[in-house]
């Protein structure tokens, strides 16, 4: 699905994927991010399921991404008020944020911003503060074939690098890198640098009103498991917090582990919570 | 830009696509003889078959065996993933067939293996796909060929009978220049020794009945994908990949996943309803062939150099072709390209005809009397007694073939048996020359 958000900070055009599906009235509408350097398709199993099971999905290409033109936003802020317009134009009401990564500091932030919006918000990887290596900013200037290494080497877990795919016949490494390529230079520096410089995490986590996921990997090297615990402090007591932690993925679960980041997922948005809209 | 391996070569032709089987622990790749794989639910087989969920339905569609050799082939050449098939030409063929329909048009090196030969000139023109064949190294004739309904360009790495070297990076430029994908056939170079998408090609075939599995017990292919052509870039030239598939849901492959929509068209269409799937023996047999890929192609290499140093001195021996010889016309090519050795094929030209030949071949004890090559034993045949035996004398000339010529493909044994072969298959032809 391709919409112009004219007058909402790009004047571009931007591409949805909508799981193949119209977007009907009726339905919970579910939002999911992509991280840095990425598109949309990272979340192709998990987002074709919700699409085929009653959700509206919706995964954008953010702008200066995949078919989202337009330059890289280069805030978190920035990022999260974008989403908030693309919301506000598909008249999305309550909408489940999933994020991963970049995207999960968005999420964050567009619960912060819209509590009475968002019915709950699901962080795939994510930690804040998000500090970004220096070696690894540098790289997505100077080098970015260098960066698209370190990244794959921090992302999947050791026996991603070159063991079984859990996805037949594909090189997982490998499909990430042309990803990445795949973005215009310049793209993954302003992610990394928007990561890098986003402090206000806790100052969100604090104004989320509505149940929250953190879903993490045990071998997840970018944004590591033991890091999420100040961020999970500095939700407010009475918000439902889970907490997931995936044994045998790394940072790029969505597609290492597929299935297992769907059932967190699937289990969360129908789960009952005391608080925060429901998704039905 | 080439992909990041994540390690050598031959760490990859041990480990890639593979770990140690999580509930028996065993460590060789186990053989998956299972047509169909039990559903945990009805909930799940409808995912697994609207690619909801990732996991094998059927093994005609993919196998865990299979899976591994996918994965490995992909890892080592570079690719986003591969599709195993029956064989190399079921997997040339469903690589066209992703591509294009009738109306398609092919622009095709004219050094091609026999077989890839017979499908382009004779057997998809009848289901309206036609091909244009140029000289490998005529740039001008590849550019000149293409047309507005030209769907893909495809060539081998190193040529059949005359060992011309693809010059990749040059026609990756002209089948960018002209938003067309590049497709190379590898089966003589292995990834070992060149790996075709780093130098800019777009999608890689196998026949894996050769050198990758190098035992010459089992017939297979191997179809990798790059994922580095923009379909959607393409102005609109392959609604395969870039248009709504009522035939799988509706399903956008490029919206779906831009990087990957050609292999997901070409396992969710081509396997599914053409059916040329790999057994998941064969597949094993290929496996335990590419662990020693390495080894091999390096004493390929060195064997085969050696012959050919022996045969350019020989009196009775007209030329030799091969692309390492300062006389080859494509040597500084394969120096740029191919610098780690250019095989173990090569043909030879004797002097005395099809009687000269014929005695060769004949003679030979160590070397088989064959079509086939890549295998770990040595293999020879004279082309015009078999393969080309109908063709004229200027037939065989416009195919790069005297009536002498032998092919070689240089196996693996003792090199000095090799050349004691071969002197003794010479002194015959010296006797029957006499």
């Amino acid at each position: 699905m391709r919409l112009n958000l004219s007058g909402h900070l790009t004047d571009h055009i931007t591409f949805c994927y909508t799981g193949g599906q119209r977007l009907e009235r009726d339905r919970p509408t579910a939002l999911f991010i992509h991280g840095a350097g990425h598109d949309h398709s990272v979340w192709t199993l998990q987002t074709r399921y919700f699409a085929h099971h009653g959700w509206n999905v919706i995964a954008p290409d953010l702008p200066g991404h995949g078919r989202t033109n337009g330059p890289a936003l280069e805030s978190i802020e920035g990022l999260a008020q974008w989403i908030l317009a693309l919301a506000h134009k598909l008249g999305t009401e309550h909408p489940v944020v999933i994020g991963h990564s970049m995207g999960a500091l968005i999420a964050l932030q567009v619960a912060a911003t819209a509590p009475v919006l968002v019915s709950r918000l699901a962080l795939v990887g994510a930690v804040a503060p998000m500090p970004v290596a220096p070696a690894l900013l540098d790289a997505t200037l100077s080098n970015r074939d260098k960066a698209h290494a370190l990244i794959n080497q921090w992302s999947f877990a050791p026996h991603s690098q070159t063991g079984a795919s859990s996805i037949p016949g594909m090189n997982l490494t490998a499909l990430n890198e042309r990803l990445m390529q795949r973005q215009a230079p310049g793209v993954l520096h302003t992610d990394m640098a928007a990561c890098n410089a986003y402090a206000a995490g806790f100052d969100a986590a604090a104004r989320v009103r509505c149940p929250t996921l953190l879903l993490s990997s045990a071998q997840d090297r970018m944004t590591p498991p033991k890091a999420i615990a100040p961020l999970a402090a500095a939700f407010d007591k009475d918000i439902p917090l889970t907490r997931v932690v995936l044994p045998d993925a790394g940072h790029a679960m969505m597609s290492e582990a597929p299935s297992q980041v769907l059932d967190a997922l699937w289990a969360f948005v129908n789960s009952s919570h005391a608080t925060g809209q429901p998704p039905t | 830009m080439s992909i990041h391996r994540n390690a050598g070569a031959d760490t990859l032709a041990l480990h890639a696509g593979q770990t140690p089987d999580p509930v028996h622990h065993s460590r060789a790749t186990p053989i998956h003889f299972t047509t169909s794989y039990v559903f945990e639910d009805s909930e799940h087989a409808a995912s697994l078959f609207n690619q909801e969920r990732a996991g094998h339905v059927y093994s005609r569609i993919s196998n865990p065996t299979n899976a591994v050799l996918e994965e490995r082939i992909a890892a080592l050449d570079g690719g986003i993933g591969a599709i195993a098939c029956a064989s190399g030409q079921a997997a040339l063929l469903l690589a066209i067939t992703t591509l294009m329909g009738s109306g398609g048009h092919i622009v095709a090196s004219r050094a091609l293996y026999g077989g890839s030969n017979n499908l382009l000139a004779y057997t998809l023109p009848r289901f309206g796909i036609e091909t244009t064949f140029v000289a490998p190294g005529d740039h001008q004739g590849w550019r000149a060929a293409i047309r507005p309904e030209t769907r893909l360009l495809f060539g081998e790495a190193i040529g059949n009978p005359g060992l011309e070297v693809l010059d990749i990076p040059e026609l990756a430029q002209i089948a960018r220049d002209a938003r067309i994908p590049l497709l190379v056939d590898a089966t003589l170079v292995t990834p070992m020794l060149q790996c075709p998408l780093d130098l800019g090609a777009n999608l890689v075939v196998h026949s894996a009945t050769k050198f990758l599995g190098g035992h010459g017990v089992a017939i297979g292919g191997l179809l990798v994908d790059g994922g580095n052509f923009n379909w959607e870039a393409s102005g609109g030239h392959f609604p395969t990949l870039t248009e709504p598939y009522e035939g799988f849901h509706g399903m956008d492959f490029a919206e779906e996943s831009p990087v990957a929509a050609f292999l997901l068209r070409a396992r969710r269409e081509g396997l599914r309803d053409f059916g040329a799937c790999l057994s998941p023996m064969n597949a094993f047999q290929i496996l335990q062939g590419m662990e020693t890929l390495g080894l091999r192609m390096e004493r390929h290499v060195a064997n085969a150099r050696a012959l050919v140093s022996h045969l350019v001195a020989q009196p009775l021996v007209e030329s030799v072709s091969w692309p390492e010889l300062d006389s080859h016309p494509d040597h500084q090519l394969a120096a740029q390209l191919l610098p780690k050795g250019c095989g173990g094929v090569f043909s030879f030209s004797l002097k005395g005809g099809r009687k000269a030949g014929a005695a060769f071949i004949e003679t030979l004890r160590v070397f088989s009397h064959l079509a086939n090559v890549g295998d770990a034993k040595s293999l020879a045949i004279h082309p015009a007694s078999t393969t080309h035996f109908r063709m004229s004398r200027n037939a065989l000339l416009s195919a790069g073939i005297t009536e002498g010529t032998i092919r070689l493909s240089v196996g693996l044994e003792s090199v000095s048996d090799l050349i004691e072969d071969v002197d003794r298959a010479l002194y015959a032809v010296q006797k029957v020359l006499a």
